[in-house]
């Protein structure tokens, strides 16, 4: 019997939708997953050179595009390389399978006599004088794979294991016209939105003139409903014209976020769907000995280092859109929504942007630029947010409260856990039906969507790494999702992962403080997965954990564990830091199992970036409300700086054998957490909320 | 009536009549002169994406005037070298793998540059600090402080 595919090769099952020929010594795969920043096209490519058996300078991948690569929905939650690596490589497995049944055709041979070196057939070792490229034009590559061909064994993958290069890189290094930003079309005009401040705000004036006189130079308005957008070819005059703009138009209807919003305590007793997963709570809770406590995350900027981006062309009823969007896919089926155009009507192509961590203002860029391209048919679009709009527009990661209950046995370990959170959707982009934010704009906006968050089939949103995976007899988690939130939220980085793993491990610290134990030997004696006590233990002899380091000593140490969504990655990260009025990061260490690595080095580099946007979130970010969003440039909104970095290990520890699993998210709570553990080490005082700040470090040793 | 302004960019003069004097060198660069290498990160000279040498100083070119740098030697990203003969620089961060989304990298290229001529034996301290004005935000942090070190490293040999 054949194996299942995996799921994208199912959803996409013709090969040519993965693998072609081009010419002579070339192959291109296609994937719908996208680069951004994190090397996933690398990946991918070491993948099919391996499958394939060519040289991996070969390999040229197209990703993302609705004309040529498959759907595989959103690059996120860090299942590239676990789903759509996978896929990749059973495709190329089928390609490689048919190829040999046509060689010993055209041989007269068994196949099973034959071999492939860097795409030539061989016999015996002896060439044939066939390789895929004599062969494909009599392989028909429009069919459905099967999962009949077997992808390779472990034993004999060569690519994959390799550190490879980045093939993006170079064009980076040597200023190249890398990014969507740097993409010109020909007869190419410019645009800023004037954004409208919130959904159903009006636009009631528009003094044109004076907008004029601020661009010192030619510009046109497009105006469609509340959609109002300034057109020309000079963007300096533009960017001119679209600062001037909020002093030029009223609009009325405005909601604006408060500074008591600002707050993640905000969320409590706000209207919630709620729901309980797991088995309730017992009726003999108040019997046992209860900790309970509390911890709080604010809303957190992408804060992506471009400004989003979008190019758009509307000619003879077509549009074609170039994103740098997680999922060209669902932003089309938005799109067609949005204009009332068929699906088929539009073509989405991915262009790289800067790092966006989730769903930044990347869609709604592109959305910008279709509505304005519409307009003007026949001309191409480029919209290019500025800074302050990009701050104030993009979705946000939401809030959180997070609430930890756990009744504890007479041994010290907790016996039941519950963990109980407020919070808005992690699910806010798109293709989770969210409008885009021009469509909110247009006359007769879309409905929003009923509330919803991600499900637990895909990992969860807010409820994300909300269950330990410790040894415990009974958890649930209690779930408000909060239907209205002060500002627009959606996914970042790990959804929920980083306040739930912040809360569920720091509140582990404050246990094994009760019990009297060390943190490290606390967990190792609540944990039975053998992958899990396998990192713990490497994380803490890598940093040569000391159980008996004293508190209080301004200097800390921190320790903290997650299985990403308890079922991708492993990570356990130690901190080092000292604590005067701020905190100052000295050390990380990082012991990570993600299964069959396809490219260690970046891996390696990927966990270190999440360690480090980790540490930025909680030492420094929070959005900040003051008459509506007043997070608008990296000055009212910092982030981590080049001597604020900490020095920083990995070990990856994961074998061969396992599947792999995806990276990029597993070293964002543990990270939070073993920080928090480590200033409440340093200080012998906790900080329950983020981030953690010089007040917030003041109001502890006060109560100290 | 505009005026033209002269101005040398990676060893070439260049002439520009822009639509207003005031337009931002850092427009000039990307849409007269085609040269995509100097970034937009934020326009308000805070990221440092858009850094270029100036007269060998590294200044952010978002908001400079196009008459400030009138009879003045510009370097770009484009101008430290190229993939067939690369800048130490650029070799140490191709080495390293420093960096990931990259967007940031250029105006990291120029102000390391610059802080190595000024100081061919920088500590990890003073690059640390040399690059606070320049925000990358994917955490490559670390790989791209080693590679300034290693470019530095490379260059005292070369020159010795």
């Amino acid at each position: 019997m054949n194996a299942p595919l995996p799921g994208p090769l199912n959803d996409n099952p013709s090969l040519d939708r993965w693998v072609a020929f081009p010419s002579p010594g070339k192959v291109t795969i296609f994937t719908g997953r996208v680069e951004f920043g994190q090397g996933v096209l690398t990946a991918m490519a070491q993948v099919a050179a391996d499958e394939l058996d060519v040289a991996i300078t070969r390999v040229a991948v197209t990703s993302g595009d609705t004309e040529l690569t498959p759907n595989e929905g959103y690059t996120a939650g860090s299942m590239s390389m676990q789903f759509g690596g996978v896929a990749l490589a059973q495709a190329c497995a089928e390609v490689r399978a048919l190829f040999l049944v046509q060689a010993a055709k055209v041989v007269g041979c068994d196949e099973g006599t034959l071999t492939i070196d860097d795409g030539k057939f061989l016999r015996g070792g002896k060439s044939t004088g066939q390789d895929y490229w004599t062969l494909a034009a009599a392989v028909n590559l429009a069919v459905k794979a099967n999962g009949a061909a077997k992808r390779k064994a472990i034993a004999e993958l060569k690519t994959v294991g390799l550190s490879q290069s980045r093939l993006d890189l170079p064009a980076k290094v040597f200023g190249q016209a890398a990014f969507i930003h740097d993409m010109t079309l020909a007869g190419m005009r410019h645009a800023r939105v004037v954004r409208q401040p919130n959904r159903g705000a009006t636009l009631a004036a528009v003094d044109e003139a004076a907008i004029r006189r601020a661009a010192k130079g030619a510009i046109e308005f497009v105006r469609n409903g509340n959609f109002l957008a300034i057109l020309g070819d000079d963007e300096a005059a533009l960017d001119a014209a679209a600062l001037a703009a909020s002093n030029h138009v009223t609009w009325t209807n405005i909601e604006k976020p408060t500074p008591l919003q600002q707050e993640a305590t905000w969320l409590v007793q706000r209207p919630s769907e709620d729901r309980v997963i797991g088995e309730p709570e017992p009726a003999d809770a108040q019997a046992k000995e209860r900790f309970e406590t509390t911890y709080t995350k604010p809303h957190i900027a992408h804060a992506s280092v471009s400004p989003s981006c979008g190019l758009a062309l509307f000619k003879d009823g077509h549009l074609s859109v170039w994103t740098h969007c997680q999922g060209v896919y669902p932003l089309r089926g938005a799109l067609a929504r949005t204009l009332k155009l068929e699906p088929s009507a539009i073509t989405v192509h991915h262009v790289q942007g800067a790092g966006c961590y989730g769903h930044n203002g990347a869609d709604d860029a592109a959305a910008d630029a279709a509505v304005v391209a519409v307009a003007r048919p026949g001309v191409p679009v480029r919209v290019r947010w500025r800074r302050e709009e990009e701050f104030v527009y993009e979705p946000k990661a939401p809030a959180m409260v997070v609430k930890v209950r756990a009744l504890v046995g007479a041994d010290g370990k907790p016996a039941d856990w519950t963990a109980e959170i407020w919070s808005g959707t992690h699910a806010g982009r798109p293709g989770h039906g969210s409008p885009l934010l021009a469509g909110e704009a247009l006359p007769d906006p879309l409905p929003l969507p009923p509330p919803s968050d991600v499900p637990e089939s895909a990992g969860g949103g807010a409820t994300r790494n909300a269950s330990p995976l410790y040894d415990i007899p009974a958890s649930r988690i209690i779930h408000h999702l909060v239907r209205e939130t002060p500002v627009r939220v959606s996914s970042l980085r790990g959804l929920g992962a980083m306040a739930n793993v912040f809360a569920l491990e720091c509140a582990i610290d404050e246990l094994a403080e009760r019990a009297g134990q060390d943190p490290v030997a606390y967990r190792l004696s609540i944990t039975s997965d053998p992958r899990a006590r396998a990192v713990i233990e490497k994380a803490a002899a890598m940093a040569k954990w000391d159980a008996k380091a004293p508190a209080g000593s301004g200097s800390g140490r921190g320790f903290a564990f997650a299985r990403y969504k308890n079922r991708a990655g492993y990570a356990a990260v130690v901190v080092e830091l000292d604590v005067e009025e701020e905190i100052r990061l000295r050390h990380v260490w990082c012991a990570a199992d993600a299964g069959l690595v396809v490219n260690p080095d970046g891996v390696i580099n990927q966990l270190e970036g999440g360690i480090i946007q980790s540490a930025s979130w909680v030492l420094k970010e929070q959005v900040r409300f003051d008459d509506g969003v007043s997070s608008i440039d990296w000055l009212t909104y910092p982030v981590l700086k080049f001597s604020e970095v900490p020095e920083i290990d990995i070990a990856l520890i994961g074998t061969r054998e396992n599947a792999p699993l995806g990276v990029g998210e597993v070293t964002a709570g543990p990270t939070a957490a073993a920080i928090g553990n480590a200033v409440s080490h340093a200080l012998g005082a906790r900080i329950r909320d983020l981030p953690l700040t010089r007040e917030r470090i003041m109001a502890a040793l006060l109560k100290t | 009536m505009t005026k033209a302004f002269e101005f040398s960019v990676n060893g070439k003069v260049v002439n520009v009549s822009p639509a207003d004097d005031d337009m931002p060198l850092l427009n000039v660069l990307r849409s007269e002169l085609g040269l995509m290498g100097t970034r937009f990160g934020c326009g308000l000279e805070q990221c440092g994406c858009c850094m270029v040498l100036v007269d060998g100083q590294p200044e952010k070119s978002c908001t400079k005037p196009l008459w400030s740098v009138a009879g003045k030697k510009i370097t770009t990203v484009e101008g430290l070298g190229s993939q067939e003969r690369p800048h130490p620089l650029q070799q140490a961060f191709l080495d390293e793998q420093a960096g990931q989304c990259g967007y940031c990298l250029s105006g990291i290229l120029i102000s390391a540059k610059a802080l190595i001529d000024r100081n061919p034996r920088p500590t990890r301290t003073q690059i640390a600090e040399a690059l606070d004005g320049n925000i990358c935000r994917c955490g490559s942090h670390n790989r791209i402080l080693r590679a300034v070190e290693k470019a530095a490293a490379a260059m005292r040999g070369a020159a010795r």
